[in-house]
């Protein structure tokens, strides 16, 4: 009695449920944008749908009862019958976000929550109400997870694939097996699905004698198809499918679609195995569906079928054939949209300390391979050796193996990113305010970054964007925009908020600082400097407290919260258009491409995206800044010196640095700034080590690495060491950035 | 109870030699002991952080014993060794003369150092014992490891 197996089933229930969810808000995302067909439509539809049925199977009523009334509303929309608007689809997001914390509180056993009948009501109002409970009975034919017959929502669709695929040859095949190639041991099933493979079939299914049971003669064959094919499909590749029975069955292929005339003549004389969709008279065939979850009363044929002919037809094969093709069209048809096959790509979960010890396994790997190298250099073998090259495909090898590890341990940034829609959604649904917000980039980031991302948006979502007035008098959209983007730079992840809102109110931020008495009331303060004081303790810029943000626990607790993950928050903002906040984060392990170079002999690793380009001192790039600060001339611009030796402390400034190496940094804000360093050593891959938790944080230095011969070198951060070298070089200057 | 077991159970200390004095620490917080090899300075360390080694695969800072107690910083020579202590979570390396021995003894034979003038050492001294005529010094490890460490620890 290790595990309850039903308990395990329940929980991977839950964790497709998330996965839904998640499909859920991106085809709810795209709806929102305009972008989206009937497909989308059906990826909402679907989530729901599977939800619910899987739901049904666990008992969970309350989680059922809603799905099913969003469905139900859904199925409205999909069905054209509602149309799409700004207020229905808030209505749709908000629906998607109950519809999640229905799910959680299924899992977790917790209270249903509230405001869901709300948002129901409001729901069922698109559609003129009264659609509660009506079906709820259906329920009870849902298998978990039965993906299959979802299929017939895109089916339902039959005209949109038609006009799509207009300008495909169309073609119309005609088969009749003989008595033989039943005989034969041959299957009219296999041929049928072998033809819906080749592109988008339509299979009509006639009798050629009416039934007379007492005249039966069992062997006797008495079924012909007629399939219409539409796809980029030659006659050869329909004649192959028949190779093996092209002697015991009689193929008639045509191309183009099967004309009104020859279809009703069949109907007539064929009683009808399945329900005719309302679209016939377009259609020169039609499928065998399942019973579709919406019952769909099927329209008489053209011309009546014979009531007296039962539904099953008399050949034996029949029955299974019918059932099978529709089966087998339906993947067909879905496949029409590459969108859907591709999230159809197979997946495994793995646990995530199996994926860390891999990941640390590449890592000594990589150290390993750099020892191998160094030793194999220092035996002095020639370059074209067979050790070489071998060396050579090892690294490439490593390389690869590396790069794919990471790619496995990449934690993408999506569902963080969709949990902060709805708290936009919900912030500004709040403080009255319309905003969009926007997310760029799919990268992989740090769990712990939800709560100060949260609060963030919240801040941009109320301080930030102007109100809807206030706006219009500026000239700008209502609709405020808020981005959310993801990038790896440098090394590190750097994620930015930013809203395109009035910009950060500086003298205001300046009286408010000198009124709480965090600065002097006489201090001069540059703008960078005051954008700063928003992350002093203790600081808010709200005239009033708000629901959302203002009781002063801001921008501080961020920080914090970003610096004990070892990363960094920087401000820039510009009135009228806008503030962005961007945090940067180190990649906690990782390997990383890096300068090695040597300074006052130590050895240590730049990173390399960090540097952009190097150069060698003359004298005349040097000025003089102040007693001890110099800046370099480089094409044009001025910039900052510093000198890495007397910066980590190894040596005292040089009197002169004539001839020495530059590297040229620039940090995530575009700042440049020039490290001299005594030499070049090489280019490589090191492997990154935490200090963090083994000695704790040095200004300057990002982490340790060890290099092939066993050395521990340290992995400079620019960015830090400028920020903490300027503050010391440069006098008075305002204490905030430590 | 607790009294008598601890006054009656054995202890093992490692005692090895700093300029010419001998210190101990509890055997169950050594793991290794492992050769000289170069440190990698860390810039703004105190002075007592020799710096950083590989200690296979991982980041292991070093600790000069010697300058943490208040004497000359060890040379850094082939007959140095880095002592490998664990103090809760925390592992860090000692750098010290040489290792000397191994004692055992009951724990009632430790004394409480005297309250003695103020020397930077005293404060790191958890308790001192006298074998075969020489008086050995037990090392508070929390004490003596950086500040990081020790509030880990």
């Amino acid at each position: 009695m290790a595990t309850d197996p039903m308990a395990e089933i329940r929980a991977s229930f839950f964790i497709e449920c998330e996965e839904l969810l998640e499909s859920l808000q991106d085809a709810l995302s795209d709806m929102d944008e305009g972008n989206y067909d009937n497909e989308t439509i059906n990826v909402v539809f679907r989530a729901v749908h599977s939800i619910k049925g899987g739901a049904g199977a666990f008992g969970l009523d309350a989680l059922v009862g809603f799905a099913h009334r969003y469905e139900t509303v859904l199925d409205e929309l999909r069905s054209g019958r509602l149309e799409l608007t700004p207020e229905a689809m808030k209505l749709f997001f908000h629906a998607a976000d109950l519809l999640g914390d229905h799910v959680r509180a299924a899992r977790d056993a917790g209270p249903v929550p509230p405001g869901s009948e709300e948002c129901l009501v409001e729901l069922e109002k698109l559609i003129g109400g009264g659609a509660g409970p009506a079906a709820e009975e259906e329920v009870t034919d849902f298998q978990p997870m039965g993906l299959s017959f979802d299929f017939g929502g895109a089916l339902d669709e039959d005209l949109a694939p038609e006009e799509a695929a207009s300008e495909l040859p169309v073609w119309t095949v005609v088969m009749r097996p003989s008595a033989a190639l039943y005989a034969s041991g041959n299957e009219p099933l296999h041929l049928l699905r072998a033809l819906a493979a080749l592109g988008e079939a339509s299979v009509l299914c006639i009798e050629d004698s009416p039934a007379d049971l007492d005249a039966l003669d069992p062997e006797a064959v008495t079924l012909h198809w007629q399939i219409t094919l539409t796809g980029d499909i030659t006659e050869a590749d329909i004649r192959e499918v028949f190779d093996f029975v092209e002697d015991v069955c009689q193929i008639d292929i045509t191309e183009g679609a099967a004309g009104l005339p020859d279809l009703a003549p069949a109907l007539s004389s064929a009683p009808t195995l399945a329900a005719l969709p309302d679209s016939a008279p377009e259609d020169t065939g039609f499928g065998f569906f399942e019973d579709l979850p919406a019952p769909a009363p099927a329209p008489s044929a053209a011309s009546a079928p014979e009531p007296s002919a039962p539904p099953a037809p008399d050949s034996a094969e029949a029955p299974e054939s019918a059932a099978a093709v529709s089966a087998v069209i339906a993947p067909a048809a879905a496949a029409a949209s590459s969108k859907e096959h591709a999230e159809a790509s197979a997946t495994v979960r793995v646990d995530l300390d199996r994926i860390d010890r891999l990941v640390n396994l590449v890592g000594e790997l990589v150290i390993n391979q750099a020892m191998l190298a160094q030793s194999v250099a220092e035996a002095g073998l020639p370059p074209n050796s067979a050790v070489m090259t071998g060396l050579e495909a090892f690294m490439m090898l490593t390389r690869d193996i590396q790069d794919s590890v990471m790619m496995i341990r990449a934690q993408p940034v999506k569902p963080l990113f969709q949990r902060m829609a709805r708290i936009v959604r919900e912030a500004s649904h709040a403080v009255g305010k319309e905003v969009r917000l926007r997310t760029e980039g799919d990268k992989t980031v740090i769990e712990r970054l939800a709560d100060p991302l949260t609060h963030m948006i919240r801040n941009a979502v109320d301080h930030g964007l102007e109100t809807p007035d206030t706006r219009a008098a500026a000239g700008k959209p209502t609709e405020g925009v808020i981005t959310l983007s993801a990038q790896h730079r440098s090394g590190r992840v750097v994620i930015e908020v930013s809203d395109d809102g009035a910009g950060i109110n500086r003298p205001k931020v300046r009286d408010i600082a000198i009124a709480k008495g965090l600065v002097a009331p006489d201090a001069q303060l540059s703008d960078a400097e005051i954008d700063n004081l928003l992350f002093l303790p203790g600081f808010s810029t709200a005239d009033k407290v708000s629901a959302l943000s203002g009781r002063g626990v801001g921008m501080d607790v961020v920080r914090s919260s970003i610096q004990s993950l070892g990363g960094r928050i920087s401000i820039s903002s510009e009135p009228g258009k806008g503030t962005r906040f961007s945090i940067s984060l180190p990649l906690t392990l990782a390997v990383l491409d890096g300068m090695v170079v040597s300074v006052a002999g130590e050895t240590l690793v730049v990173p390399l995206s960090s540097i952009l380009e190097t150069a060698t001192l003359s004298s005349e790039d040097i000025r003089a800044l102040g007693p001890e600060t110099n800046v370099i001339h480089v094409r044009g611009a001025f910039v900052p010196l510093y000198d890495l030796g007397a910066e980590l402390g190894y040596r005292c400034p040089r009197a002169n640095y004539e001839g020495g190496i530059v590297l040229l940094t620039a940090q995530e804000n575009g700042a440049r700034s020039a490290l001299i360093v005594d030499a070049i050593l090489e280019q490589r891959q090191v492997v990154i080590k935490g200090l963090q938790r083994s000695y704790g944080h040095i200004p300057g230095v990002a982490a340790a690495t060890i290099l092939g011969d066993g050395q521990i070198a340290l992995i400079l951060d620019p960015a830090d060491l400028v920020q903490n070298a300027s503050g010391r070089t440069r006098g008075p200057n305002l204490a905030l950035a430590g | 109870m607790a009294d008598h077991s601890s006054n009656t159970s054995e202890l093992e200390l490692l005692s090895f030699r700093l300029a010419e004095e001998e210190y101990s620490v509890d055997i169950m917080s050594v793991r290794e002991i492992r050769g000289w090899t170069r440190a990698t300075p860390l810039p703004h360390a105190p002075a007592y952080v020799r710096g950083v080694i590989n200690l296979r695969g991982t980041v292991l800072p070093v600790v000069d014993l010697s300058v943490r107690l208040g004497m000359a910083p060890v040379e850094g020579d082939a007959r140095n060794v880095i002592i490998v202590v664990q103090v809760g979570s925390q592992t860090a390396g000692l750098l010290v003369d040489a290792v000397s021995d191994i004692l055992a003894l009951p724990r009632n034979e430790l004394q409480a150092p005297p309250e003695l003038a103020a020397d930077t050492a005293h404060s790191f001294i958890e308790a001192l014992t006298i074998v075969d005529g020489r008086m050995i010094r037990v090392l508070d490890l929390g004490a003596v490891l950086p500040d990081e460490a020790s509030e880990a620890a």
